[in-house]
């Protein structure tokens, strides 16, 4: 159980570390919180040449209000950080919501939210939460940065967008409409493990209380976090009811997803759990954007 | 790797390899072996200190990105002669029994009840879900941890 030997830098600047990216592409890996990329180490799941430690970039731990992005969070934002941050309790109340949900206080003092994403666990609850939110990635090579959907992110079991040579370095969370509403629910078997299913809703209403736009997001029940398009859209114009509920709840259960059967859950009981859990979130997330 | 860092208060220099796990260079370099490895890979909590003050596993740390940080360990909180509170309050109700995992618990709790001086029993069973004990069944550690609060305000 002890990694590989690999060669360590420490960049103290951005551009630095680009540059180190840009010579060792894909031989390097970054190190972020390590919470994930060092147990894969000790298990020799994997075994990079070179690691690129970015805890060296203070400018990357941000988390600030911007008039017009949003909320922008720096890659290097610690789980912890988010937790405590008044800006994310007061803008982003879901992100909020889910934080105490991810793992345990010992791995929230390392983990990040860029090493979270990029990871692209199909079990995590971030990238699911993101996806809700509409986010936007901010990704830099030695040749420049582009931004990329959080829709365009995710390619599959632990697969992203990202070339070889490129550094997750900022998440921007669009500002909440009025009238907004959210949910945040997982069923787990011990608090902070990895969830059998989770769910992520967030909505908005129009004055009467009609849905304008609302998206359902689904972790643990595929090889990516799931977009729950055909129950999403079910939500259009509608005003909560008993009936709508029961409805959306059958379709994200049936229809949006596929899920397996593990050692953790059967592909039923996950479908079971996923209703339920569907009912829960959209009867929540509703009396907040009515209140 | 040249790193140098204090741990207890005590500063320490040493040459370490990159693959370097932290757990193993307190233990083995160290001789701090108050610090115990059980999993190796982030699950059991065995090998929480505290890294500027703040919870982490040492299992998943290299000791080369340490350098410059001040850690404590389970040797730095009390002895036998001077047991901390949370320690006293360990002994007191019987929330160890082989002592395996007792270390991390400690060191998890350690800046919990700072944060959290008042903590309910379900704030409790949350801060140390992170930490396996395969004896003691945690009621005795939840026992534990509600004497240590009192002892400690
Ligand atoms: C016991 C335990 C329980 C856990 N439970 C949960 C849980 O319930 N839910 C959950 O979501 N997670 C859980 N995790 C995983 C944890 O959330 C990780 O912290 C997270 O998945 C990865 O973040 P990190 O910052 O630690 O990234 P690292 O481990 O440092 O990196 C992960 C990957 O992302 C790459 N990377 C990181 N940052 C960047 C960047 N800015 N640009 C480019 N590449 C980058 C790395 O090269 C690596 O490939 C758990 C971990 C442990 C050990
Ligand atoms: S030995 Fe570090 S968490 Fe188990
Ligand atoms: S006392 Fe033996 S593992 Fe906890």
């Amino acid at each position: 159980m002890k990694p590989c030997t690999f060669e360590y830098y420490k960049p103290s600047s951005m551009e630095e570390a680009l540059d180190l990216m840009h010579q060792y592409g894909g031989e390097a890996k970054i190190l972020a919180g390590g919470q994930s990329l060092v147990p894969a180490m000790n298990f020799r799941l994997a075994t990079p040449g070179i690691l690129i430690d970015i805890n060296g970039l203070q400018d990357l731990s941000y988390i600030k209000e911007h008039r017009k992005h949003g909320v922008l969070i720096g890659a290097m934002a610690r789980y912890s950080e988010l937790e405590k941050s008044d800006v994310v309790a007061k803008k982003c109340p879901l992100l909020h919501e889910t934080i105490p949900y991810i793992a345990h206080p010992q791995i929230r003092n390392r983990g990040t939210m860029g090493g979270s994403l990029v990871h692209a666990d199909p079990a995590a609850e971030l990238p699911a939460v993101m996806l809700a939110l509409d986010a936007s990635l901010r990704l830099r090579n030695k040749d420049g940065e582009r931004v990329v959907a959080i829709t365009d992110f995710f390619t599959g079991m632990f697969g992203t967008a990202m070339k070889e040579d490129e550094i997750l370095t900022e998440v921007a969370i669009p500002h909440m409409p009025k009238r907004y509403g959210f949910a945040f629910d997982e069923v787990s078997r011990r608090h902070g493990d990895y969830a059998m299913v989770g769910v992520a809703v967030s909505l908005n209403v129009d004055r009467k209380g009609r849905c304008e736009k609302g998206k359902i997001v689904f972790f643990s029940v595929g090889d990516a976090p799931v977009f729950a398009e055909k129950a999403s859209q079910l939500l259009d114009k509608q005003n909560v009811s008993e009936e709508l509920l029961e409805n959306i709840a059958n379709v994200a259960s049936s229809e949006d997803i596929e899920p397996g059967s593990d050692i953790h859950a059967s592909a039923d009981y996950r479908r079971h759990l996923a209703k339920v859990l569907t009912k829960k979130t959209l009867k929540r997330a509703f009396d907040k954007a009515l209140a | 790797m040249k790193i140098s860092l204090t741990v207890n208060g005590q500063k320490y220099e040493r040459d370490v390899e990159p693959r370097m796990l932290l757990s193993d260079f307190l233990r083995h370099d160290l001789e701090l072996t108050g610090t115990h490895v059980g999993c190796e890979h982030g699950v059991c909590g065995a090998c929480t200190v505290l890294l500027n003050g703040e919870a982490v596993r040492a299992c998943i740390i290299f000791a080369v990105q340490v350098d410059g940080e001040e850690l404590t360990t389970v040797e730095g909180i009390g002895n036998v002669d001077n047991l901390h509170p949370i320690q006293e309050a360990f002994r007191e109700k019987h929330a160890l029994q082989c002592g395996f995992c007792t270390p991390g618990f400690l060191m998890t709790l350690v800046p919990f009840l700072k944060e959290n001086p008042d903590p309910s029993e379900h704030e409790i069973r949350e801060a140390l879900s992170g930490n396996l004990c395969r004896c003691t069944g945690y009621q005795n550690i939840v026992d534990a941890v509600k004497l240590a609060a009192k002892s400690l305000t």
